[in-house]
């Protein structure tokens, strides 16, 4: 059955084959089957080898798969290979599945959009390009993967592509990632010319044989690669493209920024752990960017009235808390944080996509409101996913994998309590904003009339991705809950296992204790938006301190503008001055030159035949008299 | 019978030739420019003739024929040809055919 893993990925990268040839003879109806029936099939597949994993699983619980040689030049022969782990048997799983889901909402989603087989298109290709990154066997093939994602990800952003301002986002995405990615492409050099190999499991045995821990090396590649990771998964410095990205449509924003691609930079530190291990100093950094990320995503959700934009912070927040845990060395709680976010998050958007949908394209949650009764469905979808971002206690998933993070942030042995004090606050806001959000945009008076209902294919996956963001933590329960942890038990098979303190104030219960007590004070909290009214609100607005405070955490505390002023206009300027200097004129000159023969050239082409007999005559006479007089 | 010697065929020939040429460049007129071309293939002709007395072959006289026949189809081309022009372009000046200008 493990045989099967190549046709995991083979079968997206086909649709987008099939359709990309196929473009424009291909009807709406037929496009959905190809686009969504690719993955869905590839998610069958995938849950057909997860079963065989599981049930058989391989020698050394890894299987290989080579496929080809990709090339061979100068000691560099990467493969096409593809390598499964417990990791990546969890990452195809949700990549596959969510995907689908959210295939199957685009079909009714994107139904009255022109450009149906194109999205259709990008996605697939999305689809195929994340499988590659995280099946990767060598840190080349994940390049490839990580471009690709890279690539849909400004394709689809930019999707409406008639509007300018969506295609300003796209590049801004493309622009900003492509920092990270240089940095991640730089790290793969050093690694390359100082191990000899980019195959990942050789490469880090060689990382652990030969470098000792905290040297220069394994600092260096650790920190390049926490570039390319912050990068792609919008943690600050380069957080400024994510809540642009929204620009995109909304299955886009759930399944490339929210779901998965986001989150390849968990995976790309997660798969070289090891390398993290040696630079003890890099994963504090993490564990850093990842605390300052989730607070300050925090904050800015606060102040958002883009429905779409609450949910991209909130998005980085997340992705922040499971920077943390990697930070903290807690590799598996982050993998969990990943699933269950992927379920809970992709959910939220899907239900934001729905309500948007619904209010023929309306934003602002300022003008929705009441909308509790006109869309149940969407109501209480979004009331899972609210509750699960929040961490409601007991019941939802974000809270067994989020609690997690938390106490791991204190009881591991790299952790410390302002780690864990910033990830508590970070709950408590995120309770704060994910109620807000819910209390605006579904109870008080109606704004917007509903023009439209969402049917089965767009409610469907709500209610599979509802169930899942319920149950789908109960594969870890924390310690005080009983020993029941099956998922860790199986990440226990790919990744290191976490060294705790022993005998830890984390683990008695009371940080989780803790972690809920935030969490429905964070409702409380929130519901100062249910029961002001909409002009009391205005008025806490309108007051000088709270409104700048507000504009400045609106703007994402003013990254734009500094990134604008330090980096975009210098280099303007700069493209400016060099127009005129003085390798300009070597190049116009010899254009200029061209066009002058070009003239020459055309005039003599007059069309007077008597001209052309002259020319032919007078060269004759001097041809003749060159052979006679020589 | 007095011989013509070769210089004076030759001679007569590239006056022949030189007639016809300057023909073709100064007159306009389609019908004349093709009578210029046989003036000139005449010339050629003639040249052959001459050599092919000089040297008493028959060659000369042969290849005469040959400019003979390639002659009368160059006017049956060339007849064909300004028919068409004076239909297409209501005169037979040869510089109104410019459209090929570049």
């Amino acid at each position: 059955m493990l045989q099967l893993l190549w046709i995991i990925p083979a079968l997206p990268a086909a649709g987008f084959v099939v359709l990309a040839l196929l473009n424009r003879h291909l009807g709406r109806r037929a496009a959905a089957v190809i686009g969504a029936g690719s993955v869905g099939l590839s998610a069958v597949v995938a849950l057909l080898v997860a079963v065989s994993f599981i049930a058989s699983p391989p020698p050394g619980d890894v299987y290989r798969q080579v496929l080809w040689t990709w090339f061979d030049t100068g000691g560099l022969a990467p493969q096409i290979a593809f390598y499964l782990d417990a990791m990546s048997v969890i990452f195809v799983v949700v990549i596959t599945f969510v995907g689908f889901l959210i295939h199957l909402y685009s079909t009714e989603f994107m139904e009255r959009d022109e450009g149906y087989t194109r999205f259709f298109m990008y996605m697939n290709l999305f689809v195929a390009s994340m499988l590659v990154l995280v099946l990767a066997d060598n840190l080349l093939l994940l390049y490839l993967g990580w471009e690709g994602v890279g690539l849909c990800s400004y394709l689809l952003i930019s999707f409406w592509q008639r509007d300018l301002q969506n295609v300003y986002a796209g590049r801004k995405a493309f622009i900003v990632t492509r920092i990270g990615d240089t940095a991640l492409i730089i790290g793969l050099f050093l690694l390359f010319t100082q191990l000899h190999t980019l195959a990942i499991q050789p490469l880090m045995a060689g990382a652990a044989k030969e470098w000792p821990v905290g040297s220069g090396f394994a600092v260096a590649a650790a920190a390049l690669l926490l570039g390319g990771a912050v990068g792609k998964s919008a943690q600050l410095p380069l957080q400024t493209w994510l809540p642009d990205a929204m620009a995109g449509p909304t299955p886009v924003s759930a399944l490339i920024h929210a779901a998965t691609m986001v989150t390849a930079g968990v995976y790309l530190i997660a798969r070289t752990n090891v390398l993290f291990t040696l630079a003890p100093d890099v994963r504090l950094a993490v564990a850093i960017v990842g605390t300052v990320t989730l607070l300050y995503a925090c904050f800015c959700a606060l102040a958002q009235h883009d429905i779409k934009r609450v949910l991209a912070y909130s998005t980085m927040s997340q992705i922040g808390y499971m920077f943390l845990a990697l930070g903290v060395a807690g590799w598996s709680a982050a993998i969990f944080h990943f699933m269950t976010h992927a379920f809970f998050k992709a959910l939220l958007f899907l239900a934001a996509g729905a309500v948007i949908e619904s209010l023929g394209g309306e934003h602002d949650i300022f003008k929705m409101g009441g909308l509790r009764r006109k869309l149940p469905t969407a109501f209480w979808a979004f009331i899972v996913g609210a509750a699960s971002l929040a961490a409601m206690p007991l019941v939802t998933s974000g809270f067994y994998s989020k609690d997690l993070i938390i106490e791991t942030s204190l009881g591991s042995v790299d952790g410390n309590a302002w780690l864990w004090l910033g990830a508590l606050v970070g709950s408590l806001l995120t309770s704060i904003y994910a109620f807000r959000l819910v209390f605006v945009v579904f109870f008080g008076d109606q704004q917007t009339p509903v023009t439209r209902r969402p049917r089965w294919r767009m409610l469907l996956p709500l209610w599979v991705l509802s169930a899942l963001s319920l149950i789908g933590g109960f594969v870890w329960l924390p310690e005080w809950m009983g020993s029941f942890h099956p998922l860790e038990n199986f990440l226990g098979e790919a990744l290191p296992p976490l060294k705790t303190v022993a005998s830890s104030f984390a683990y008695t219960g009371v940080s989780a204790l803790l972690t809920s007590l935030v969490a429905v004070v964070g409702v409380a909290l929130a519901t100062v938006w249910l029961v002001e009214s909409r002009a009391a609100l205005g008025d806490f607005a309108a007051r000088p301190t709270p409104h700048a405070l507000q504009e400045f955490w609106l703007n994402g505390w003013g990254f734009d503008w500094l990134y604008e002023h330090v980096f975009v206009i210098p280099v303007k300027w700069f493209a400016r001055v060099a127009r005129n200097d003085l390798v300009e004129p070597a190049f116009s000159g010899l254009a200029w030159l061209n066009v002058q023969a070009w003239r020459a050239l055309s005039a003599s082409q007059n069309g007077v035949l008597r001209v052309y007999i002259a020319v032919a005559g007078v060269g004759l006479v001097v041809i003749l008299a060159f052979v006679v007089l020589r | 019978m007095a011989a013509v010697s070769l210089d004076h065929g030759l001679i007569l020939a590239a006056i022949l030739f030189v007639i016809g040429f300057v023909g073709l460049l100064t007159r306009r007129n389609l019908i004349v420019v093709l009578a210029c071309i046989e003036i000139m293939l005449n010339a050629a002709g003639l040249a052959f003739v001459v050599a092919g007395a000089r040297w008493g072959r028959a060659d000369g006289q042969v290849m005469f024929l040959f400019v003979l026949a390639m002659a009368a189809a160059e006017v049956a081309v060339g007849l064909a040809l300004a028919i068409r022009f004076r239909q297409s372009l209501g005169r037979l000046d040869v510089d109104d055919a410019d459209e090929m200008k570049g």
